[in-house]
């Protein structure tokens, strides 16, 4: 495959539809099916994930159940700056805590997978520990983030005072050079 | 330095990327999307990059700009790429220029870098032997 420089988002958002296997002899002739919207890396974990949820909200397990279907979910305009909002709730050491978090992304999973790295730096919880409760797209008026807001604005410019320039590829990568590295490019 | 001839990250401006699979080619920054990140385009017919995220880090900005609004459509974007006229005002650049003659030294062969020597060489002698004939 040619590689076409483009990031590849860490996380993947999948359909994933479910229910209880109607079994005569358990009594369970008909269920409901349910239908979840989850971000994973894979589809594996994402089946893990939906079995998951079923157990906490429905009390429905894996051995019971079925997977009916199983779909990835692509963003529509993958090529469009938007909004993403992202409500969430993770378990810290001491207790639970719920949690609303903005970014800026061509996708939401793009936007997710830069939720679990943030949330990863800031309050060290694991992608086990986050459980995505919603998202959505939010419109610009509706931003509650400053430091998103401020990149909303119409003729938005700035300049980039400090930079260290890297050689073209990590294989060309120094630990010592002679000179030491000019980081003022702003002129 | 006046503010006009300022090399900004705004949308609309032309960059060079200098890290990653796309090194060496021209893109437009489309829209910005945080202080790290931009959504870059690159509408070149013989060097097209495909629109994408691109992290600031990866770009060096280059003192040439295309007028488009934030999140320009592809059309806009080429249509005003051409009118800028960035590719000839980049490779007028002896910023492009350099990166040119490196390329092509690099990839000279060794009996190529031998006739550069002998070249080199027959220049310096009659060079000198002017100066020698200047100083008398």
């Amino acid at each position: 495959m040619q590689d076409t420089g483009l990031v590849q988002t860490r996380y993947h958002q999948y359909q994933v539809v479910g229910r209880l296997k109607p079994s005569a002899e358990k009594g369970t002739r008909k269920a409901d099916i349910y239908k979840m919207n989850i971000f994973a890396p894979n589809k594996v974990v994402a089946k893990s994930r939906f079995w998951y949820y079923m157990s906490l909200l429905k009390r429905v397990k894996k051995a019971n159940g079925e997977i009916l279907q199983i779909n990835e979910i692509f963003e529509k305009k993958p090529s469009t700056v938007s909004n993403y909002g992202i409500w969430m709730r993770y378990d810290s050491r001491t207790g639970h805590h719920n949690m609303y978090r903005e970014y800026r992304d061509v996708s939401i999973c793009g936007a997710v997978s830069k939720m679990y790295q943030d949330v990863a730096a800031r309050h060290r919880s694991r992608f086990s520990n986050v459980q995505i409760v919603r998202t959505a797209q939010v419109p610009d008026d509706m931003l509650r983030k400053t430091w998103n807001k401020e990149y909303l604005e119409k003729d938005i410019k700035f300049p980039i005072t400090h930079r260290v320039l890297r050689p073209s590829s990590k294989a060309l990568k120094k630990t010592f050079v002679a000179r030491r590295p000019r980081t003022c490019f702003d002129n | 330095m006046s503010d006009e001839n300022r090399r900004l990250v705004e949308a609309g401006r032309v960059c060079l990327v200098n890290y990653g699979p796309l090194v060496g080619k021209l893109v437009v920054i489309v829209t910005i999307v945080d202080g790290k990140v931009a959504l870059v385009d690159g509408p070149s017919a013989t060097n097209p990059v495909k629109r994408q995220l691109m992290p600031l880090k990866r770009l060096s900005i280059t003192p040439i700009k295309c007028s488009i609004p934030a999140g320009a459509r592809v059309k806009t974007l080429e249509k005003a790429y051409k009118d800028a006229e960035v590719e000839k005002k980049w490779a007028e650049s002896s910023w492009a220029k350099t990166i040119a003659r490196k390329a092509a030294k690099a990839k000279l062969s060794d009996f190529d870098r031998f006739k550069v020597m002998v070249a080199r060489k027959t220049r310096a002698r009659v060079v000198n032997k002017a100066i020698k004939a200047m100083k008398k």
